[in-house]
This record gives structure tokens, C-alpha cells and sequence, in this order.
């Protein structure tokens, strides 16, 4: 176990200083409660779990005093490379969260979200590609 | 490796984790890079003198910071007008009722149905005794404080996947820890093995140290006997008369201790932000914002004020905002100058004329996920049941901890116990649920620990912060490498305008944080306005 907030807030910088590659990190989380990284399965488990928090169930976001993008309908998830990054390595509002993810579970729910909410996009992404967005 | 329990689920588990993996030089220097180890620099109340010269100034929020930024802008002599994006100010700084209305992102909307007199604070909810900034204006401002219990000897620490997921006692888990390292030392210190390391006349000393602080007997064991309870506790306490006999208690052993983690849940309040005595504003810690627009003019924050674009010239600002709530038309308010307090999760989406150094540094900035639960319940069981007067139980389960409330003892029948404060992936998981689905789970951990919540709980509130439409998210994180990248451009005075608040201070997620970067930014301001 590492803390959560090893990968999340000191970034890789410090991991590295640390040797401990985020990824593994992700991966060698154990089950259970003080985990450092997620351990949902498959992308509609994280999805529902993890993005919805902010995207919401019906990935449509939300809008308040600022607001949170919808995917449903989401040209911006045309090219698989945008959602990968922004996931892996955050944008604006949006954490990154490559620390608590491994390869797998990113190329899983971006590949769910490009198939579901109204996004029909074939091609599909992999653990490979993530492995090459990683800082 | 065992499961390890995550217990004090706070900033600080970062740097101890730190500090684990790579010692503590690495630690401090984590630290002081992150800037979670420095003072405020706060000397005293804010003076700004000289001639403001008519200048007006716009406080775009209205929490900590922005209350900061105008209480003080005013008495210097400034003309100042605050926009809230809320119906009401204090921003995080804030409490729910029964009674109040959490509407989340998202549509989801929980009604907080405590009795009369209880609350929850699910932002922050205790101070530090060095965050003197803030104590000063809690005690201009008239708003009493009370202790917080941070360290509570009865309370629980517990993990799922030690000692049958049966929880230990804090007094426990310390007395043995301390007991064991003790022993171990002493023996290795009177073998000799030490005496590359100390002298004879320090390894004397140390010995004698070791058997008063561990509870060693004269044999420099750590076992079971009166002594050792004097420190951990009985099994049955001493009594009166001839029908009460004490019954000493057992240690756990070493290895299962070790291999337990429970040792985690010593470690917090030691910590500088968290050692006693540490403090809460009687009747819920919106009381400090409360107290800042008593000291404000009735009509000097306008509320329901979105922000949607900020221009700026050699002159001042304009500012467009909507309602909040109808939109509609939009709206211009002017100033010389302008503090904007408005967190970078939601600035980052609003265009401002600003340079790339600021835009970057603002876009930089993405916000820690949190969650907090309270918890109303029949009867103040862990008082009557378990003796559990304050303080806080750790776990390894997803709520982390559970706080029990530092005051009311013996004065009212139920109470609200803060029955979730989760960061990282737990709280992200919690935020996406419902309301529903959230105290579920609360009322499922907190079960495995006190079987009461089962028939005592009535109702609860949760709060998951990247679903308050103000926020998106809890606090600003940045990394070490960021703040080093962006930090000072983020704090800068850009042509009229300077940012203030938690994100734009090394005291992060904290109140104080919030108020001495307001008291830095508005002194920088104050100094152009007067040299002008």
C-alpha cells in the first residue's frame, strides 16, 4: 500500500525519486480500503464508479459555476489519443489520474465511453497506447 | 505484505509515506517544496496606511479569502463590492443543518434532516493553535471557539484484515508500540551493540529512559502486570470495597502488532497541523464566516453573482456576471481593482484578460477529491457504550475515520458523528454514488466497528466535493514539480488583478492558507495603489 495521494499529488517527479513507477503503483494496489489506486474492473464498472462522480450516469456533465464536459455525443472522443491523455494526465479541472489507474482499466473505459453515451467509435484503444501517454 | 491500513486519511499521510519509503530528510524536503511545512508569516492585525486615493476594489467570492480581502480593503478606505456565485458567503467554510439544502451537481439534492442544535462542518472542521491568523479574527470578530479532540486514547484504531477486523483501542496499539520498540532497544542497547553509537554514560541513561517510556519492568521486558496496565489499560479497572478486583490487561504481541498497521493511526496527531490543542467555533465553522459579514456592510456582497468574463485596461476591471440561478441578463460591475478569489477548477473555465503566466498557472491546477458524511444518531452511544468521549476512530475502510462530536457531553441525548473523511479513490468512488448509496456504505463501515450505528442511526448528509457547483473539488493540488513551475506567476499581480485563497498559498487546504494569501495579496495591491 501507498498512500493515494503519492500518486496524486506529488506527481512523477517524486515517484520516480521514490522508484515507483505509477504505473505498478496502480497495479500493485491491494483490494480493499486504503488503497492507493482503483481497483474497478472493466470500463462500465469504471465509469459508474470513478467518472460519473463528475461527468455524471448519464454522461451528460453538469454545469454550475463552472461546468464539467459531457461525453455522451463527445466529438472530442473521435481521436482515442485526447480522451487517453486527459485521463492519464489531466486537463484544467480534470485530475490526472494515471497514478491510480493501470494501462488496462484507462484503455478500458475510454474504450467504453467511445462506445456508449451516444459514441459509436470502432477502433479501439490499449493498454499500449496508454503505456505511451504516460508522462 | 498485509493489507495495510490507511488509518489518518489527511495530507500528511503523504509526507509519512514519504518519510517511510525514503527517510526523513527526503520528508522535509517533500515538505517544505510542497510548502506544507512553513509558517504563515503572519505578525498581527493588517495595517495598510497611506491614501487610497478614491480607489475602489471588486472581491470576486465570498469565502475566507474574499472576506479577508474586503473586511480589510474597507477599513483601509477603499470602496469594495464582493460577488458571490452562492445565495449566502463563507464558501468551504461551512456547515449544513437540518433543515438545509445540499444540492449537488448532477440534480442530486439531499434535504439535511438533523434535530435542532447539530451540525456537520464537511469542509473544515478544526484549527491549529499556530494558524494564528485565523485565531485572531475568530476572537476581532467575536466568534468563540471551543477545543477540537484530536487525540482520543479510547478511540478506535482498525483494520478490516487484522485481529479478526476487531478494533483495538488507541491507548493499546500506543502503550504496546511503545512498550515493544522499548524492550527491543533496551536489549540491544544493554547487549553492547549500541556502543559504536553512544557512550557507557549515555547507554546508562538511555536504558533508564527506555524502561520509564516503554512501562518496562526491572528486567527491561514489555509484558503483562499492573505496570504495563497502569499505561494501556485493564481488563477490569480498580475499584471500591471488597467486590472489585482489577484484572490486567494483555498486550498484543510484536509481530501481529507490526504486521497489523494499526500503528498507522498514532501517528496524526503528532503531526504540527494536527497536535492539541487544536480548535472548533462553537455551534459549526461557518460561525467564522458568519462573523465576517456581521463586520461587512448589509449591502456589500452581492450574492447569486456568476462570473462569466473579466476584462481589464490600464484603469481597472470589468467584470460580466448572470444570476446564479435564472441567468439571463448579463451583467457589468467596474473597479480599479480586483482580488478573485474564485477557485482555479472554476476560473480555468471563465475568459479573463490575463497574461500567459497567470492563464497557465490557473490551468495548472486540477482539485484534490473529498468526502465527509455526518451522522445522526438516537443516543450518543460511543459515549454511554464505549466511553469514547471525542476524538477519532481510524479505518481501513473507505470512511477512513470516524469523528466523534468534542462537545455536548452529557447534555443532550443524540448527537452527529462525522461518519466518512476519505480522500484519493474512495472518495472519488463515494462522490459518484448517490446520497443514498453513500450512507449506505457509511452505515456499513461504521457498523463493522460499532454494531450501534445498525440501530441507532436516524439520518445523515454526505458532502462528495467534486459535486459542489463551486468548487469541483476539494482543494488545489499541486505537485511539487507545478508549484516550483507555477506558484509565484499564480500569486502575481497581473495588470489590475491578483489572485487570493487556499491554491494561492503554501498552507494548502487550509483556512489560514486562505486568509494570509488574501493579507499578502492585498498589501502587494495596497503598495501599487499608494505609490501610484
Amino acid at each position: 500500500m501507498k498512500s493515494a495521494f503519492i500518486g496524486r499529488v506529488l506527481g512523477s517527479a517524486l515517484l520516480l525519486s521514490l522508484g515507483i513507477s505509477s504505473g505498478a503503483y496502480a497495479q500493485g494496489a491491494g483490494a480493499g480500503g486504503g488503497r492507493g489506486g482503483f481497483t474497478e474492473q472493466g470500463g462500465e464498472a469504471i465509469y459508474k464508479n470513478v467518472c460519473q462522480g463528475c461527468h455524471m450516469p448519464d454522461a451528460k456533465g453538469a454545469v454550475g459555476a463552472g461546468m464539467y464536459p459531457a461525453l455522451a455525443k463527445n466529438p472530442k472522443l473521435e481521436v482515442a489519443g485526447y480522451p487517453v491523455s486527459v485521463i492519464v494526465n489531466g486537463q484544467k479541472a480534470m485530475p490526472a489520474l494515471g497514478g491510480m489507474f493501470s494501462d488496462q482499466q484507462v484503455a478500458d473505459v475510454t474504450n467504453y465511453i467511445r462506445t456508449h453515451f451516444g459514441n459509436s467509435y470502432k477502433d479501439k484503444v490499449t493498454p499500449a497506447d496508454v503505456k505511451a501517454a504516460r508522462p | 505484505m498485509a493489507e495495510q491500513i490507511i488509518a489518518p486519511m489527511n495530507r500528511r499521510s503523504l509526507f509519512r509515506m514519504i518519510g517511510m519509503a525514503a527517510g526523513s530528510a527526503v520528508m522535509y524536503q517533500a515538505m517544505t517544496d510542497l510548502g506544507y511545512a512553513g509558517e504563515s508569516g503572519y505578525t498581527g492585525p493588517t495595517k495598510l496606511s497611506g491614501d487610497v486615493k478614491g480607489a475602489s476594489v471588486l472581491v470576486l467570492g465570498a469565502g475566507l479569502a474574499g472576506l479577508t480581502a474586503a473586511l480589510e480593503l474597507r477599513n483601509a478606505g477603499y470602496k469594495v463590492q464582493v460577488l458571490e456565485y452562492q445565495h449566502k458567503a463563507g464558501g468551504r467554510n461551512i456547515s449544513i443543518r437540518g433543515g438545509d439544502t445540499v444540492n449537488e451537481l448532477g440534480g442530486f439534492k439531499q434535504q439535511c434532516q438533523f434535530d435542532s442544535g447539530f451540525y456537520v462542518n464537511p469542509g473544515p472542521m478544526r484549527i491549529p493553535y499556530h494558524h494564528i491568523a485565523l485565531l485572531d479574527y475568530c476572537k476581532r470578530l467575536n466568534v468563540p471557539l471551543e477545543p477540537f479532540s484530536i487525540i482520543n486514547y479510547n478511540a478506535m484504531i482498525h483494520n478490516s484484515k487484522a485481529f479478526g477486523g476487531k478494533p483495538k483501542r488507541y491507548r493499546e496499539v500506543e502503550t504496546d508500540f511503545r512498550g515493544h520498540i522499548s524492550e527491543l532497544l533496551a536489549k540491544t542497547t544493554a547487549q553492547g551493540k549500541l556502543d559504536q553509537s553512544v557512550t557507557k554514560e549515555d547507554a546508562e541513561v538511555l536504558l533508564q529512559a527506555l524502561r520509564a517510556y516503554g512501562a518496562l519492568d526491572r528486567n527491561y521486558e514489555y509484558k503483562k502486570g499492573a505496570l504495563v496496565s497502569d499505561h494501556r489499560g485493564y481488563d477490569v479497572d480498580p475499584g471500591g470495597g471488597l467486590s472489585w478486583q482489577s484484572t490486567d490487561s494483555e498486550p498484543m504481541a510484536m509481530s501481529e502488532l507490526l504486521q497489523s498497521r494499526l500503528w498507522t493511526g498514532l501517528l496524526t496527531g503528532h503531526e504540527y497541523e494536527y497536535q492539541m490543542t487544536m480548535f472548533q467555533p462553537v455551534g459549526g465553522m461557518d460561525m467564522i464566516s458568519a462573523g465576517f459579514v456581521r463586520a461587512l456592510p448589509p449591502d456589500m456582497i452581492k450574492y447569486n453573482c456568476k462570473v462569466t468574463e473579466v476584462k481589464q485596461d490600464a484603469n481597472g476591471v470589468s467584470v460580466s456576471y448572470v444570476d446564479a440561478q435564472k441567468g439571463g441578463a448579463v451583467q457589468t460591475a467596474t473597479a480599479n481593482w480586483c482580488i478573485n478569489t474564485i477557485p482555479a477548477t472554476i476560473l480555468s473555465q471563465v475568459p479573463m484578460q490575463i497574461g500567459a503566466p497567470l492563464k497557465n498557472a490557473i490551468n495548472s491546477l486540477a482539485y484534490a477529491a473529498g468526502f465527509k458524511a455526518g451522522v445522526q444518531m438516537k443516543r450518543r452511544w460511543w459515549e454511554d457504550d464505549e466511553r469514547i468521549y471525542g476524538g477519532i476512530t481510524y479505518t481501513d475502510q473507505p470512511v477512513a475515520l470516524i469523528s466523534y462530536p468534542s462537545t455536548q457531553f452529557m447534555q443532550v441525548q443524540k448527537g452527529v458523528v462525522l461518519g466518512a473523511y476519505t480522500f484519493g479513490p474512495h472518495a472519488f468512488e463515494l462522490t459518484s454514488m448517490t446520497p443514498e448509496e453513500r450512507m449506505k456504505v457509511v452505515v456499513d463501515c461504521g457498523a463493522a466497528i460499532h454494531p450501534q450505528y445498525r440501530t441507532e442511526f436516524e439520518n445523515g448528509v454526505s458532502v462528495g466535493w467534486h459535486r459542489m457547483p463551486w468548487t469541483l473539488g476539494c482543494f488545489a493540488q499541486w505537485t511539487e514539480a507545478n508549484r516550483a513551475k507555477n506558484y509565484d506567476a499564480l500569486c502575481a499581480i497581473d495588470g489590475r488583478m491578483v489572485l487570493a485563497g487556499e491554491h494561492a498559498s503554501h498552507l494548502g487546504a487550509w483556512q489560514e492558507g486562505a486568509i494570509v494569501s488574501a493579507l499578502d495579496a492585498i498589501k502587494r495591491l495596497h503598495q501599487r495603489v499608494v505609490a501610484a
